[in-house]
């Protein structure tokens, strides 16, 4: 195992730059997921660290050693693919012990051992398939047989679970993260799915338009998203963000929005410093921490409903508050709710989060 | 279930242009399907009586025939060797290096490959091989086809390693194998169906072709069987029409076989769609 | 989180990964670089620097030939008997006519025919029509020269026993009309190729767009029209130049009328072989070549700026 880091990464294709400039470092054993949308630079920080794209500039270190402009075979590092990859002309046997024949091994030893890791995996009874002969979960966990037959500095993940459904999806992650406790090897994870990162990271990187926008832990992630595009993207369903209009009264904050009711909260530097750019705020509340509110409540969203959506052991009530800005509360019921035309949601200040006028986080009281 | 009668009418209508369409193609080939077994046979449609595979026995007799045949299957076999090899090194550089001006290469390649046929192309063909002192061998005509298909070959083969996953060499290579180790254990197996088809394709062309070998070559001793052949039938006095028959018939026999088993194989509609 | 920058490390000028290094892949290129240089790209200049020699087969001027300049190509073009039978003038027009009636009209059409034809018909039906077509065009062309020969036979001949059958009078069509067999010969040979590629066309066509039309009541003269046709318009031009160039250059018909009798059949790539095999002059013959070439890569050219309209890359 082995650490890695970036420094100054930045990799063009003509003027776009598909990563900018991206310094981090992942530790020894740790599981770091890159999150972010499409064509956010992701998987070309990934394939990067693979080697199989070079970066235009900056370095790459895995243990310590630079390997930005070393060839893929030299890294000693394993990768999960998010077709697969699996050679169709190979039965299982051949194909989960790859690695180990263009290291030399003969041909018992690396058969016993695939073997080994194949029955780990639960597809030891299938050695003798071509990979057009099993199913998508099983060619699934024949490609993480494949990267875990031979013992890599690094185990890299591109989308691996995108191709299954969602069912599979579900079991195959909750087995990452057992394999991960086992071993405890460095990782490095691409994913588009915030519920895998949140699920399966020690830290996760957020990752919008080749930047790094925050680097953190799965809850520090969620507590104290950096921008509104980590609020907005991390979550299910996403944070609720709502325009307000910030201005500085008697020693506290107020703010102002229409059918918002919030009372006036303590005033820091921070957000000092915010109003001295622009008095325009954004509020966010986690749709979790929204509840059906009674008259009385001290912060409310009032707007019409637009939807109301049983799940089952929660509702999801989503009210429209115009030109398209909608707020989501997720609502832990057994009944169906009965909620009228007008609906009121209330919610406690403690979970308000603020974002000045460029979305990035003003931080709270203590943070 | 009913079906109204004009309808009816027009799918009987149908059915009968195109049965009729396809008897107009059968008649010029049904000839075929009895004189090589007929040892009366002329050039006229007549069933065999009694059946008979004496004609064939006549085939193998002939020395000069079976020679033709031999020699037809070594420049078919010689000019697909290097079709397939050249093509297939030269189709994965195509699509997997980044070479430049390679965009600019294969346009070249495509326009003169289209631009410089045989049948416009046959004197300087003639005068290379002539310069290069290889007139009237083998080697003359396998040369001359490879270069000629060449072009062809490599799109096909491009395309196809185009739509194969990189992700193959890419794991391969992160897992530990060399450029030459992945090419050889991961991508050629992955091509190999398109190295198949190319090769039926080439080999197709030459067995069938006529032009080349009647330029290149002079003593029978190095004849394929398609100029055989049409020396048999063009030459003055009548032709030895039994001894033709079943002649054409066994020539054409790879052809036929090459194709069932391509379109068995890959249903590949397109099979030889692109002349050379 | 670290997105301070740190001291920017010294640029390096590398190369950027590739599955195959940019030397491999010249090596990889190499074999068939030179085999296509050698007998596809040479030849196109050496015909030119030919065509402007009196080159011949045999005599002094094959070893020692001498630069004539424009001299085959104004003996090519001169009007004193541009039009004469066994004449260039002569050879390229009946050519174009060879191509207007045999690809354009016969090929093209008929292959659209079928192409149509075979969607509705029963299977067996198509199958076995699919079967003949499609050998008429793999068989080899010499098998086809001879079957041809022999079914055109005056005495014995299958197309004239089916005539006389039917009470009509037998004809000696390789004498008698040699330009309309041989058209009849190419369209026969080669339909296979339009319908296979229009039937390819038409099959890519959602099947919900013809159902459509039924529902709304189209018949299938309408579907074919409104439907069938627009949609295939490209497959149709890609068809129309290819074939064209095809038959332009093919020498097939040589095999069963060896261009004659007296000239009436002779195409261009025929007149090439006979000026320059048969009467030696190779220098004329070159020049044949070059016009050829020409309007080969005029019609290439047409076909590749279509492809790359289509399918920019």
């Amino acid at each position: 195992m082995a650490s890695v880091e970036f420094k100054n990464v930045t990799k063009s294709f003509g003027n776009f730059h598909a990563v900018s400039d991206v310094n981090f470092d992942i530790g020894d054993g740790e599981f770091v997921c890159l999150l972010g949308p499409s064509g956010c630079g992701k998987t070309t920080s990934l394939r990067m660290m693979a080697g199989l794209e070079t970066p235009t500039s900056g370095q790459i270190f895995i243990g310590g050693q630079e390997v930005t402009h070393l060839h893929p075979k030299d890294r000693n590092i394993a990768m999960v693919f998010q077709d697969y990859a699996l050679y169709p002309h190979m039965n299982l046997a051949d194909n989960i012990a790859y690695p180990l024949k263009v290291r030399g091994e003969p041909v018992d030893k690396r058969h016993a051992r695939a073997r080994e890791v194949a029955d780990v995996l639960k597809i030891g009874h299938l050695m003798d398939r071509l990979p057009s002969q099993i199913s998508g979960g099983q060619q699934q966990r024949t490609s993480l047989a494949r990267a875990l037959v031979y013992p890599a500095k690094v185990y890299l993940f591109d989308e691996p679970l995108s191709n299954l459904d969602a069912k599979l999806r579900l079991e195959a992650r909750g087995f990452l993260n057992h394999l991960q406790r086992d071993m405890g090897m460095t990782a490095v994870y691409v994913t588009h799915d915030q519920a895998e990162a949140m699920a399966l990271a020690t830290r996760i990187a957020v990752m919008d338009q080749g930047k790094i926008v925050q680097y953190a832990s799965p809850i520090e992630i969620y507590r104290r998203p950096a921008t509104t595009f980590v609020a907005n993207f991390v979550g299910n369903p996403p944070m609720n963000l709502v325009e307000v209009e910030g201005a500085q009264a008697d020693g506290r904050l107020a703010l102002k929005a229409e059918g918002l009711g919030i009372g006036a909260l303590p005033m820091t530097d921070a957000i000092g410093k915010a109003l001295a750019t622009s008095n325009r705020l954004t509020l966010g509340v986690r749709p979790e921490h929204l509840s059906l509110a009674g008259a009385g409540a001290q912060n409310t969203i009032v707007a019409p409903l637009f939807a109301n959506e049983n799940m089952g052991p929660e509702s999801l009530v989503t009210l429209d508050r115009g030109e398209g800005a909608r707020v989501t509360a997720r609502i832990f019921t057994d009944d169906h709710l009965d909620v009228s035309d007008t609906v009121t949601l209330g919610f406690s200040a403690e979970h308000v989060h603020l974002f000045d006028s460029a979305g990035n986080r003003i931080p709270a009281v203590g943070e | 279930m009913k079906i109204s009668l004009p309808a009816f009418v027009g799918r009987i209508a149908f059915s009968a242009l195109a049965a009729l369409i396809g008897a107009a193609f059968a008649l010029p080939l049904i000839w075929f399907l009895f004189a090589p077994f007929n040892a009366r046979a002329e050039l006229g449609l007549a069933i065999p009586d009694p059946w008979t595979l004496n004609n064939f026995v006549t085939v193998f007799g002939n020395s000069y025939a079976v020679q033709a045949l031999w020699n037809s299957f070594i420049q078919a076999t010689g000019g697909v060797i290097l079709v397939g090899a050249a093509a297939t090194l030269a189709a994965y550089a195509l699509s997997r290096s980044s070479i430049p001006g390679k965009g600019a290469v294969t346009y070249t390649l495509l326009l003169f490959s289209s631009v410089v046929s045989g049948s416009a192309a046959m004197v300087p063909i003639f005068l290379i091989i002539s310069a290069a002192g290889i007139m009237d061998t083998h080697v003359a005509v396998i040369l001359t086809f490879a270069g000629g298909l060449l072009p062809t070959a490599m799109f096909i083969l491009r395309d196809f390693i185009d739509s194969i996953p990189k992700s193959y060499e890419e794991s391969a290579m992160v897992a530990g194998a060399s450029p030459v180790q992945a090419f050889f254990d991961v991508a050629l197996p992955v091509i190999r169906p398109g190295i198949v088809v190319v090769v039926v394709w080439a080999f197709v062309n030459i067995w069938g072709s006529f032009l080349i070998p009647f330029i290149l070559l002079r003593s029978s001793d190095n004849m394929p069987a398609s100029v055989a052949i049409y020396s048999f039938y063009s030459e003055a006095g009548t032709p030895i029409v039994t001894l033709l028959a079943a002649y054409a018939l066994i020539y054409s026999l790879p052809v036929v076989a090459l194709y069932l088993f391509v379109s068995w194989k890959f249903g590949f509609r397109f099979f030889g769609g692109i002349k050379a | 989180m670290t997105t301070e920058p740190l001291a920017t490390p010294p640029k390096r000028k590398t190369r950027n990964f590739a599955l195959l290094s940019n030397r491999a892949g010249a090596a990889f290129m190499l074999p068939a670089g030179l085999l296509v240089s050698v007998f596809v790209i040479v030849p196109f200049f050496w015909v030119i620097f030919v065509s402007f020699t009196n080159r011949t087969l045999i005599g002094a001027t094959a070893l020692n030939p001498q630069f004539v300049g424009l001299g085959n190509y104004l003996a090519l073009f001169d009007p004193a008997t541009f039009f004469q039978r066994g004449q260039f003038g002569f050879s390229l027009i009946l050519t174009t006519q060879f191509v207007l009636a045999s690809a354009l009209l016969g090929q093209a059409l008929l292959g659209l025919l079928l192409a149509w034809l075979i969607q509705t018909v029963p299977p067996w039906i198509k199958r076995i029509t699919e079967t003949f077509v499609i050998a008429a065009w793999i068989l080899p062309e010499v098998v086809i020269g001879f079957a041809w020969f022999a079914f055109l036979d005056y005495d014995n001949g299958t197309f004239n026993m089916l005539l006389e059958s039917l009470g009509l009078p037998p004809g000696d069509f390789l004498l008698q009309q040699p330009f309309w067999v041989i058209v009849v010969f190419n369209t026969w040979r080669g339909a296979a190729f339009s319908m296979m590629l229009f039937n390819s066309a038409f099959s890519s066509i959602p099947p919900s767009y013809f159902q459509a039309a039924d529902v709304a009541g189209a018949s299938s003269w309408q579907k074919f029209r409104d439907i069938g046709l627009p949609l295939i318009r490209g497959h149709i031009v890609t068809d129309l130049i290819l074939i064209t160039m095809w038959t332009f250059n093919t020498f097939t018909p040589f095999l069963l009328t060896n261009g004659g009798p007296s000239y009436r059949t002779e195409l261009v790539s025929i007149y090439n072989y006979r000026v320059a095999f048969q009467d030696f002059q190779f220098g004329k013959g070159a020049a044949v070549g070059v016009i050829m070439m020409l309007i080969n890569l005029a019609f290439a050219l047409i076909y590749l700026s279509l492809g790359r309209k289509r399918a920019p890359k």
